[in-house]
């Protein structure tokens, strides 16, 4: 749990150094402070089970599972990375970990974990399917369509909204009437649950319950995970929308530090476990940033290749 | 030297019946046992689909006692249930978005949407989307699924702006996507059969006013190949490609011309894209006049595609200019007296032959 959130935190860290130094092209969408949402989620879930992604899925990869030695190829365009370096960072999907592929526009990632969750229903496969999304999807039509289209046929799906309170530089009270966006299920006639999505294990118990209901057949939860992005939309993003304070707040919560004073209060873990874990997952990172660099570029004779099956 | 596409269309016209005018003529009359109408051959390309391979399903509203807008899953639902004829809400985004997510995990779906002018909520998921995931997966997954939408006119439809246009050219300007406009029934059961098989997504276009058209069509199934085009006719003078209904009609212009002595090719682009240029290429080159027909809108449309890959492939062969008969430039207006008078006509095709014959 602790590891998949530093690997989280790291690989962000190193993502976002690599695009400000011009070593990525394109952009980075960082993941830090949320890493409690995408790994209490991802926990709760099989091998089999699968997730539906979106522009920021960085995090919701590592946490299902995926070698940051092939993001970060990835990231870099690489032909080591999972996509081959065909997608770059916002379609990082591992399939052969659980993903459903990662979209980057905002909701489009959502129907595609109703249609397997239809297919798991239809093959009687006691699988599920998660999308994530943000609170920003959830003015999307994809979301209302697809919420209502898994209610109706009590489809095995768990819709994860990580309330991260910023749609690039659009506030969440600016654009949502209410308050605890898991009111939102009751229009549609499924249970919602709201979390506090800095708390880990708080996430992952209720990912639990959400995933055992939708795999006993009973249908969609809405799973909402109050977050808060710590960083900007993008790697190096200006942020004129919020002051450094409301920032510097929301730091004093982040989730890896909640962790950390959880576990050793409660006496779960020492800090020297989880300081060993820091140093291992360090010396991982700047591995797979080694890799990634050391990796080839895709042949320009292969630009044509991937197009149809 | 031909390529094995030429050689494909070839050998597809020899081995299939030939649309012959008499059949356009004679619609009406009684058929042999083995004709059917072009709405049941889809049907049929359906069932028997499903018969084989339960991964195959049907989505879309309306589709399940009710049988679509256009009774063309009428049956199937008595026979395959509501697991496997899913009649949906009203959404298409979600309804194509839902396919691309079974597709991925092992499906076959078969979607619907009423009619194609609705597919503008569907786009993000149609080109955004689907037609992307495989390239930007680096080949990790495919997309194999069919998306059925009526399109196009017809006389005297009258359903006005909304319920009536010609859109392949949406689609078939997206790389991943397959574009298919089949023209018979024959057609239209050895098309849909080979794109349900196909492991890529596929619009699969049915041209409304066709559904009542009938023409002998094999039991059993039977798939045409994907990406061919295909000679309804041989000639020697001028070449006409078209598809859909405007194949009917270049038909019939052949027919009124042969007496004076014109030999007219007609070219089905029953694939609209990925396009077969090789045997447009062909037949331009050896009739060296080309004619393009088609009900879509005149700017940017599929004719425009289809005369410069004529011009690309055969241009020191051209004896005359390309001439292009196609809709006009308007939204469908509702009135008979002036819908009538924006779709091309067989007389407009005529024409065309005859200014191209007169260089």
């Amino acid at each position: 749990m602790y590891r998949r959130m530093v690997r989280i935190r790291e690989f962000e860290t190193a993502a976002s150094d690599l695009f400000r130094r011009g070593a990525v092209k394109g952009t980075v969408h960082p993941y830090i402070g949320q890493e409690a949402s995408g790994v209490g989620v991802c926990l709760a879930l099989r091998q089999d089970d699968l997730i539906a992604g979106t522009h920021r899925s960085h995090g919701h990869n590592i946490a299902k599972g995926a070698d940051p030695a092939k993001m970060m190829a990835e990231i870099l365009g690489r032909e080591t990375g999972y996509c081959k370096g065909r997608g770059g960072s916002m379609h990082i999907a591992a399939f052969e970990t659980g993903s459903l592929g990662a979209l980057a526009v905002v909701g489009s990632g959502i129907p595609l974990a109703v249609g397997a969750g239809l297919a798991f229903k239809l093959r009687h496969e006691d699988r599920v399917a998660v999308p994530f999304t943000g609170e920003g999807g959830t003015n999307t039509g994809n979301w209302h369509e697809s919420v209502n289209m898994a209610a109706i046929w009590s489809l095995p799906v768990v819709f994860v909204l990580e309330n991260n309170h910023y749609a690039v530089s659009t506030k969440v009270d600016d654009v949502i009437k209410i308050k605890d966006l898991s009111e939102r299920a009751r229009a549609y006639g499924i249970p919602g649950v709201c979390v506090d999505g800095f708390d880990v294990v708080a996430v992952y118990e209720a990912a639990v319950e959400a995933v055992a209901r939708a795999r006993r057949g009973e249908g969609p939860t809405l799973l909402v995970t109050e977050c808060y992005r710590l960083e900007g939309h993008y790697a190096g993003e200006p942020e004129v929308y919020r002051t450094r304070d409301e920032v510097k707040e929301q730091w004093k919560r982040e989730p890896l530090a909640r962790f950390r004073a959880d576990a050793t209060g409660a006496g779960w873990l020492a800090n020297a476990d989880l300081d060993a874990i820091d140093v291992e997952v360090k010396q991982e990172i700047a591995a797979a940033v080694e890799f990634a660099k050391n990796s080839p570029a895709p042949d320009p004779a292969t630009a044509m290749d991937y197009i149809y099956a | 030297m031909s390529t094995a596409s030429e050689r494909d269309a070839v050998s597809l016209t020899g081995s299939k019946p030939t649309l012959s005018p008499e059949l356009i003529v004679q619609v009406a009359e009684v058929a042999p046992a083995r004709d059917l109408t072009y709405q049941e051959a889809v049907r049929e390309a359906l069932r028997e689909a499903m018969v084989r391979d339960p991964a195959v399903f049907v989505m879309g509203e309306d589709i399940g006692k009710h049988g679509g807008a256009f009774g063309v899953t009428r049956t199937l639902f008595d026979q395959f249930g509501p697991d496997r004829i899913i009649n949906t809400p009203i959404s298409e985004n979600t309804i194509v978005g839902a396919g691309t997510g079974a597709a991925l995990v092992g499906m076959r779906p078969v979607m619907e949407i009423m009619f194609v002018d609705f597919s503008g909520l569907a786009m993000d998921q149609i080109c955004t989307q689907a037609a992307k995931l495989r390239l930007m997966t680096g080949g990790q997954v495919k997309v194999p699924w069919v998306l059925r939408m009526p399109q196009g006119g017809g006389a005297g439809k009258s359903i006005a702006a909304q319920h009536s246009q010609s859109l392949e050219v949406w689609f078939a300007h997206i790389p991943g996507l397959k574009v298919v406009l089949p023209s018979t029934p024959y057609d239209a059961k050895g098309l849909l059969t080979a794109a349900i098989q196909d492991d890529n997504p596929v619009i699969f276009l049915e041209q409304k006013f066709l559904y009542s058209f009938r023409g002998a069509v094999p039991e059993g199934e039977y798939s045409l190949p994907l990406g061919v085009c295909d000679i309804k006719r041989s000639g020697r003078d001028v070449t006409v490609i078209a598809s859909g209904l405007m194949v009917w009609y270049a038909m019939l212009a052949a027919k009124i011309l042969a007496p004076e002595g014109i030999d007219v090719e007609v070219v089905d682009v029953q694939t609209i894209s990925p396009l077969d240029r090789a045997t447009i290429g062909r037949s331009a080159r050896k009739t060296g006049r080309v004619v393009v027909v088609a009900e879509a809108c005149k700017s940017y449309g599929p004719t425009g595609e289809w005369a410069i890959s004529a011009m690309e492939e055969a241009f020191e062969y051209l004896r005359a200019p390309i001439v292009r008969v196609t809709g006009r430039d308007t939204p469908i207006p509702f009135a008979d007296s002036i819908e009538k008078g924006v779709w091309p006509e067989t007389e407009d095709i005529v024409a065309a032959i005859r200014s191209t014959m007169a260089w």
